[in-house]
């Protein structure tokens, strides 16, 4: 008898749960950007909230928004951008970028957010993550990863908006987040960022793999094909940006269209 | 117009369940001590935490005999995610705590060794109708059966009478309560304020309960 299946460590993906369709808003003082693997922001015309109501509307499930410069100043506009968005926007909200303490994660969620996300100073000082997590919930802390491919293969955690490397393991990371309270991953693959021409799948794949929470996997999702590949890889949920600011993408057409493909998702 | 008194004790999303009142048209009032609880039309528990922490806050604030009276009173109730949960006798979670007791039952932890359902259990979910179907004049009135709503939550209601439960969702293969009624207290394990329109409609039926 001859079978290797015995010995395969393979975890298999359940295509049964439902999976999330996310906008995911990079901000700027008080207007929304977009750039290519986290730089060179350019700005979009209308206000964040202009956008976010619009995404509402047209049923996205969730939203992210990322304060892409991660100022130590001017966070009252982000405050302003999420207290509005609490006015006419009934999903779930996540606020990430510039979190750097847990009284800048009580600000942020005092003016309306469900849940942070956090990735530089969880590099810096890794215990902010069970703070957080003990403090509101592991449900509210979102570890954020930026990740980049190595030559020789692996992935190592970026920070800083993608400016400052780390020698610290993707993978390894992810695992010690979920074990710090992480409840969520939201993972940036930087390579892939922005060019809307597919997702890291290899990325998603090895980081689903290695955590139980859920991922949400963002950069480069510019249709409906590549949303499916990144649910496919295990990704329960997926952000995206640029083809959504630009209306190459409609929320309606997207979740019609991943109907059809077998991704079960809320109509 | 209709005022629905929100209860604020510390521990939950006090903006957002609001504003989604606000929307449907009430005036909302918050409650930050056990005096303001009293004499309420509509009295709504929020809550995002564990279960021994919101026991600890409600009963710190001496919130737990009024939001009882309230009940007895047969105006209105809602309890939404951990407000739900404390609705009940006991939670498990950490340790063995007393809930508010409104509704026979326990508070246990979702398994966490169900392939491909990961716990936290975020996502949104269809709720279904108990076979009796009797959501009428209840906070589901308006819903169809099936619709999705948005659940944020690592444990789960168990009522003692299957008539206490008033819909159920699936996590993997196992059937939880996703509301919960009897006569004037509800609750919901999900949250109607962050489930778009129809959680919307939720919050605007039980304004007219």
């Amino acid at each position: 008898m001859v079978s290797g299946d015995c010995c395969t460590k393979y975890i298999r993906i359940d295509p049964s749960g439902m999976k999330r369709v996310i906008a995911r808003l990079d901000i700027k003082g008080n207007k929304l950007v977009k750039g290519i693997h986290l730089e060179g922001w350019r700005y979009l015309p209308d206000s964040p909230n202009d956008y976010c109501n619009k995404y509402y509307l047209d049923g996205i499930d969730e939203i992210i928004y990322v304060d892409a410069v991660a100022s130590l100043y001017n966070r009252d506009s982000l405050k302003e951008i999420i207290k509005k968005t609490t006015d006419n926007v009934f999903v779930p909200l996540t606020v990430g970028g510039g979190i750097r303490t847990i009284e800048d994660a009580i600000e942020i969620l005092r003016s309306g957010a469900d849940k942070v996300a956090i990735c530089s100073q969880a590099v810096k000082t890794p215990e902010i993550i069970s703070e957080v997590a003990s403090r509101f919930g592991n449900q509210c802390m979102v570890l954020s990863i930026q990740a980049k491919k190595n030559k020789n293969g692996s992935y190592s955690v970026w920070y800083d908006v993608a400016r400052e490397k780390t020698e610290i393991d993707v993978i390894e990371w992810a695992v010690r987040g979920e074990e710090a309270g992480a409840g969520e991953i939201l993972l940036t693959g930087i390579d892939h960022e922005g060019l809307e021409k597919g997702m890291d799948l290899e990325l998603i794949k090895k980081v689903s793999e290695a955590v139980s929470i859920p991922v949400i996997a963002s950069g480069g999702c510019g249709s409906s094909t590549h949303f499916a590949d990144a649910v496919n890889s295990g990704a329960d949920a997926v952000a995206v940006a640029k083809s959504l600011h630009y209306g190459k993408m409609n929320i309606k057409s997207l979740k019609s269209e991943l109907g059809k493909l077998g991704i079960d998702i809320r109509k | 117009m209709k005022i629905v008194t929100i209860i604020d004790y510390g521990m939950s999303n006090l903006l957002s369940i609001t504003r989604a009142f606000e929307h449907v048209g009430a005036k909302v009032k918050i409650a930050e001590s056990s005096n303001e609880i009293e004499g309420s039309d509509y009295l709504v528990l929020p809550g995002v935490g564990a279960f021994p922490d919101g026991m600890k806050e409600l009963n710190s604030r001496q919130m737990v005999e009024p939001i009882r009276n309230h009940a007895k009173t047969g105006r209105p109730l809602l309890g939404v995610c951990l407000g739900m949960q404390m609705l009940l006798t006991i939670g498990h979670e950490h340790h063995t705590t007393e809930g508010l007791d409104l509704i026979k039952g326990q508070v246990l932890p979702l398994p966490k060794d169900i392939i491909g359902f990961k716990v936290p259990n975020i996502n949104w979910h269809e709720i279904k109708m108990p076979s009796d179907g009797r959501w009428q004049s209840t906070i589901l009135s308006q819903s169809k059966d099936l619709t999705d709503f948005y659940f944020v939550h690592s444990y789960y209601a168990k009522p003692d009478r299957m008539e206490d439960v008033l819909a159920t969702s699936k996590f993997g293969n196992l059937e939880f309560a996703a509301a919960v009624q009897h006569n004037n207290v509800s609750g919901t394990q999900f949250h109607p304020e962050k489930s778009g329109e129809e959680g919307l409609g939720l919050l605007s039926n039980f304004l007219k309960l």
